[in-house]
């Protein structure tokens, strides 16, 4: 099985030594301070409901372009102004997973959710975030099948 | 405040607006209390002197499944400032329903004097009011708290059990798909799932959100009526208990039935969808 990707298992060995909620939710904030949005050259609004992730109540939108050497870039956009969350997880989604070998991105499960957001999120929250996490996989799983065929 | 009052509610007294929060900011007798879903919210700004109330850390008891005792509740109280005489301003996320489930939870310890604002934190932030990352100061105060009444707006298992051999009034508040029995849980959280899906027999589905605007505000009197009333038949002499999950998404229903079409007996289910559908021998319905 592939590791995880590189800059990802850096995220969850500091989110690791976070000891307390409020330096988890300073932490993460910190993090979606630094949420961009698409950029207009990949998509515009109103964006394609087929980037919609499903399921996510702060209306995230991801976007994965191929680069050159066959990886993704990741896009991501959250419509919700108060979606803090799901920002955070766009940031450390576009840092670990942009360009890092799909065999890594492919194999991220939704359990990285209770590693940065704590197990005490509600089940909508948490729900909406793991399907964040898991569009994420399914465009590095599409690009994969698209390899072999190739 | 008048546009509140114009909407025809049984108790309008119960919301305040955004005008009367900003107004209010240094009130010594208003704490407003922030209560939301995302953790993250109050940390990343909020209304200048407000204090945070977290439904897990806060509310609930750590081990048992249950809410704070009378000693947590004073321990609470006195940590936000508060006094019985207080008047406590709740807003939030998700159109006031963390908000409804905190006020929810204050009035089983007596402290009636507890409001929401309209709208909750996203009116706020979009009427461009000032939000701050900086914590109040709180001086903590003493609190004589009364026992956690439960017997007035809980409705525990066997309760509820008796309420429909009775023919009660039941509103199940979850999504359809919940209702249906199509939807259990999402794999993962099974602290939050069932074994069974379905519904309390006699139930009738309302999503809790249809209480509210696009805005996050409480509809209107009468389209409130139209709804609980005209759509699905309740009565508002009759006793009505409001479930969904795990009693939060109800608590705004309980709200709205309560204080703003004036049903003199509504009990919120706490227990809900992930004790009854886990419970062995219970009635189900699809």
């Amino acid at each position: 099985m592939a590791a995880l990707p590189a800059k990802l298992q850096d995220y969850l060995d500091d989110f690791s030594f976070i000891a307390s909620r409020e330096e988890r939710a300073d932490f993460l904030i910190d993090i979606a301070d630094s949420f961009q949005p698409v950029p207009p050259d990949v998509a515009t609004k109103p964006y394609d409901e087929a980037y919609r992730v499903i399921g996510c109540e702060s209306e995230a939108f991801v976007w994965a372009v191929a680069r050159p050497d066959g990886r993704l870039n990741y896009f991501f956009d959250v419509l919700n102004p108060q979606g803090l969350s799901a920002m955070a997880l766009c940031v450390i989604l576009d840092e670990a997973c942009s360009g890092a070998p799909l065999e890594q991105v492919a194999t991220i499960t939704g359990d990285v959710v209770f590693a940065f957001f704590g197990r005490d999120i509600s089940m909508g929250k948490g729900r909406g975030l793991t399907e964040l996490i898991n569009a994420v996989v399914y465009h590095a799983r599409q690009q994969l099948s698209v390899a072999v065929q190739e | 405040m008048s546009d509140i009052t114009s909407r025809g509610y049984a108790n309008a007294d119960k919301l305040v607006s955004t005008d009367w929060v900003a107004a209010h900011l240094n009130d010594d007798n208003v704490r407003i209390i922030e209560s939301n879903e995302d953790p993250l919210l109050y940390a990343s700004g909020h209304i200048p002197g407000a204090v945070e109330v977290d439904w897990v850390k806060d509310l609930n008891d750590p081990l048992r499944r249950d809410y704070l005792d009378k000693a947590g509740f004073e321990s609470l109280a006195s940590r936000i400032g508060i006094s019985p005489d207080t008047t406590v301003i709740f807003y939030g996320d998700k159109s006031n329903w963390w908000a409804t489930y905190a006020l929810w939870v204050f009035e089983l310890f007596g402290h009636t004097n507890a409001k929401i604002m309209d709208g909750g934190r996203l009116k706020w932030a979009e009427e461009g009011r000032g939000l701050t990352r900086e914590k109040p100061v709180i001086t903590p105060t003493s609190y004589d708290a009364p026992e956690r009444d439960d017997g007035q707006i809980r409705a525990f298992r066997d309760g509820v059990m008796q309420h429909i051999e009775a023919g009660g009034q039941l509103v199940d508040v979850r999504s359809p798909g919940e209702f249906s029995g199509e939807t259990l849980h999402m794999p993962g959280y099974p602290q939050e799932g069932a074994v069974r899906g379905g519904h309390i027999p006699g139930a009738s589905s309302v999503p809790w959100s249809r209480a509210a605007n696009e805005d996050g505000t409480f509809k209107n009197a009468a389209e409130l009526r139209a709804i609980y009333l005209d759509e699905i038949g309740l009565n508002p002499e009759e006793p009505t208990v409001a479930y969904c999950r795990i009693g939060e998404r109800s608590s705004h229903t309980w709200f709205v039935l309560t204080n703003l079409l004036g049903f003199g007996d509504v009990r919120n289910y706490d227990g809900s969808w992930t004790e009854w559908g886990n419970s062995v021998g219970l009635p189900i319905e699809k």
